[in-house]
């Protein structure tokens, strides 16, 4: 397929899936991504098979994860909104009010002016240690958790937009290679169940595109909530391969690979997911 | 359950029980065994004798009593179940008790709910963990001395009692 | 008693003698008990009970078990006869009581 057919096809796919508006942006982002990335033909399949995370679930645990009295992850909604305005130098004291966060996770993995590659939860431990003179509050901590879901939470339905130019490219062409990546004793790539199987079955799981658009998520599995990394980590046990740390340079180049991947598509968080 | 309209009353989160870990620590005792009184005080009860002991020698109705549970479930660590009994809701004929018991689980006794005639409907739902695929028995208790008996078979995929990572 | 981070969903206003649905998510790990060869052991540790007052008046009950999930569900039913308090009592293994309250207004 030439160049200029992926592009065209994935302004009519984008168009479909995200409404004239957002089509257009989205659409001029695949047909940069397939001419400035080279003709690798999975992309091209991938622009017009993505689906959001939501699709893939089943309706009775959909309308669970739309209804917030029944939905376990709203309960560190909670707990994150009255961490925003919890202390003296507390979120609230800079930012205002917590829904002037809307956009905001829609635009992570971000790189910093220093040059680091943050995700949302990184961004909020930056705050925390250089703004307001806390300790970090530790990968996977309840707190941590709480905030970053609350802060995502104001970005739900809106479409994930990250910049993958610039400064993040080398981190997105990171990302990108891991996900192509056999890996593990079952020498299994990102791809070949995300792309190749999704909407299929695995072990009584459907497959999804991997978008990781549900982030934080309650996952029944962990009776709990975790974030993105920990259930990399636990698609990496799955292939019996090399576990990366929470927080990784892996991951995160990871994450904003598979953020830019669901370029268009809602953030879902919370979500919940089995 | 039927879909209702309703607002969310949102409770105050809060602080100190971000983690409830920090609030229960503040208290003189730690948990070294589950207190008297608990449903685990019976911990080696079998399925059929917490039926029999719940009975007490009455013989049980299979009418009356609905139990929306699914046949299958993909993960034992969350299954929405609802029960709902045909009573009056009266101070002379009210459902006072309803006991969910568990066939496989390594503690039978699910829960047990009391309810008063202020209840205006025997109706409740929970979400309840099963371990793998098993019976789960609902026995409800009137005031009039009859009990209500339902069993339904649930199919469970993943279980509730395992951690993938 | 201390508080504890809970959703509850009630309707905003009923009518006296509505028969009001109400709904109680509550934050609670509810750890089932480890006692097997090769691991640590850890306690049990869950809200073992829950009591429902309405207007200072017991209208629920509950005993769980490790049998219910994590971040425990429940919905009941319960008459709408005057305006006030349903007040949430969850006691935990150990001893410790956690508190929720929800007005009721019946017109």
């Amino acid at each position: 397929m030439t160049r200029r057919r992926a592009a065209l096809r994935g302004v009519v796919q984008a168009a479909r899936r995200v409404g004239v508006q957002a089509a257009l942006r989205a659409g001029v982002q695949a047909a940069l991504q397939a001419m400035v990335l080279g003709t690798l033909p999975w992309l091209g399949a991938v622009a017009q098979e993505i689906r959001p995370s939501r699709d893939f679930l089943s309706p009775a645990l959909r309308a669970q994860q739309d209804d917030p009295s029944r939905h376990p992850g709203w309960l560190w909604v909670d707990e994150g909104e009255a961490l925003w305005r919890r202390g003296d130098r507390s979120c609230q004291s800079c930012h205002g009010d917590i829904g002037g966060m809307a956009g905001v996770a829609t635009r992570y993995p971000a790189v910093a002016a220093d040059g680091a590659l943050l995700n949302l939860a990184g961004r909020i431990e930056r705050c925390r240690t250089q703004h307001q003179a806390e300790p970090a509050f530790g990968h996977e901590s309840e707190p941590l958790l709480a905030l970053t879901v609350a802060v995502a939470l104001q970005s739900r339905g809106l479409p994930m937009a990250v910049a993958i130019d610039g400064p993040a490219a080398p981190f997105l062409a990171a990302g990108r290679s891991l996900y192509a990546t056999r890996q593990g004793q079952l020498n299994l790539s990102c791809g070949q169940c995300h792309d190749d199987n999704a909407g299929r079955r695995l072990r009584g799981d459907v497959i999804s595109n991997g978008l990781g658009t549900g982030y934080p998520a309650y996952r029944l599995e962990w009776n709990g909530m975790g974030s993105l990394h920990r259930r990399l980590r636990a698609c990496s046990l799955g292939v019996r391969a090399t576990q990366f740390g929470l927080g990784s340079p892996e991951y995160l180049a990871l994450e904003l690979f598979l953020a830019s991947r669901a370029t268009g598509l809602p953030v879902e968080a919370p979500g919940l997911r089995r | 359950m039927t879909q209702w309209n309703r607002r969310a009353v949102m409770a105050i989160p809060a602080l100190a029980g971000l983690n409830p870990r920090i609030a229960a620590a503040q208290s003189a005792e730690t948990a070294a065994a589950p207190p008297h009184g608990t449903l685990a005080a019976q911990p080696q009860e079998t399925f059929e004798a917490a039926e029999q002991a719940i009975l007490a020698g009455r013989t049980p109705l299979a009418t009356g009593i609905t139990v929306d549970i699914p046949p299958l479930s993909e993960n034992g660590n969350a299954v929405d179940v609802a029960i709902r009994i045909d009573s009056p809701s009266t101070a002379a004929d009210h459902v006072t008790a309803i006991h969910l018991l568990s066939e496989k689980n390594p503690v039978t006794r699910i829960a047990s709910f009391g309810l008063t005639a202020r209840a205006g409907r025997a109706e409740i739902a929970t979400r309840i963990r099963l371990a793998t695929t098993q019976t789960v028995l609902v026995l409800a208790e009137t005031s009039r001395g009859q009990v209500h008996r339902a069993s339904r078979e649930v199919i469970v995929i993943l279980g509730a009692c395992v951690d993938g990572g | 008693m201390s508080l504890i981070t809970a959703r509850i969903t009630l309707p905003a206003t009923a009518r006296r003698g509505e028969i009001v649905p109400i709904r109680v998510i509550v934050r609670h790990d509810m750890e089932r008990e480890v006692d097997a060869p090769g691991l640590t052991p850890v306690p049990r540790r869950i809200l073992h009970s829950l009591r429902v007052t309405y207007a200072g008046e017991e209208v629920f009950r509950m005993a769980l078990s490790t049998g219910i999930t994590a971040n425990p569900l429940v919905e009941f039913t319960t008459i709408a006869t005057q305006t006030g308090d349903l007040v949430f009592e969850w006691h935990e293994d150990g001893g410790a009581v956690y508190r929720r309250e929800a007005r009721l207004v019946v017109a």
